[in-house]
């Protein structure tokens, strides 16, 4: 029984979480995102094209729409949360120092949750005609 | 017991031996237009925010985003956008288990870089063409 994991407890081994106590958490939700991003970002690129140069009325009425409201929504959920993740490892990566590390961790997860959060009430606005 | 003095141990090599290739080119342009875009949101939530305020802040950020400068940065995001996608597909690929043949890597790096430019060149002549609805 004793192999490379000789020190680990038996349930510590059948659970498989690891140091970091999340397992491959991070890495499936970085790719489950990722394949989320792919079709949410081209029905974006759609959607800009189709507004670029119009009115605000017809820019209102459409960001308003269920259809493209949803798509939205779905797009900011899935962008900012890949974001925030990826930034993550950037920071982890460059960022040694301790305090400066958690400093800047804590910063992303900010910015993540503002820009997610000012976006989809922008949206949830412009649906409601408010 | 046994010695404890220090092992010369073998050195990783280092980035800065490498000469520079495609591949790790490519890797890195990944790691930059995800921080990149990370900042780009922000002008995503200015976008929606605008929208949402009314017709006078939409037209501010609509003079900004036709001026010289917000074209400029617009054409530096899509490029980033579909660097960033198609790099990430490769990334998936990659994750199944395939694509890491010596042709196949290579094949895909500039695959990746030719697509991105090339589909951004086709996103902007599509946005031209259909400014303000077809024609």
């Amino acid at each position: 029984m004793t192999s490379t994991f000789g020190m680990r407890t038996p349930l510590g081994r059948v659970r498989g979480l690891g140091a970091a106590r999340t397992g491959t958490q991070h890495f499936w939700l970085q790719r489950l995102t990722a394949v989320a991003n792919i079709p949410l970002v081209i029905a974006f690129v759609f959607i800009v094209i189709s507004l670029l140069g119009r009115n605000h009325a017809f820019v209102q009425q459409t960001l308003g729409s269920p259809l493209v409201a949803i798509i939205m929504l779905l797009l900011i959920l899935s962008v900012t949360t890949h974001m925030r993740i990826g930034m993550q490892v950037i920071i982890e990566d460059y960022v040694h120092g301790e305090g400066a590390k958690l400093l800047f961790l804590i910063a992303n997860t900010f910015f993540a949750i503002a820009i997610a959060l000012a976006s989809a009430f922008a949206l949830l606005m412009l649906c409601f005609k408010v | 017991m046994s010695d404890i003095k220090a092992v010369e141990r073998p050195l990783s090599p280092h980035l800065t031996i490498y000469k520079p290739m495609l591949t790790m080119l490519m890797s890195i342009a990944h790691r930059i237009t995800g921080f990149g875009l990370y900042f780009g949101t922000l002008l995503l939530a200015w976008w929606l925010l605008a929208a949402a305020s009314g017709p006078n802040a939409y037209a501010g950020i609509g003079s900004f985003m036709s001026s010289f400068i917000g074209r400029i940065v617009l054409f530096g995001y899509t490029w980033a956008l579909m660097h960033h996608m198609l790099g990430g597909i490769r990334h998936l690929m990659w994750d199944t288990g395939h694509g890491f043949g010596e042709h196949e890597r290579e094949w895909l790096a500039i695959a990746t870089i030719v697509g991105s430019i090339g589909l951004t060149i086709v996103i902007w002549i599509v946005g031209y063409l259909f400014v303000g609805g077809a024609r």
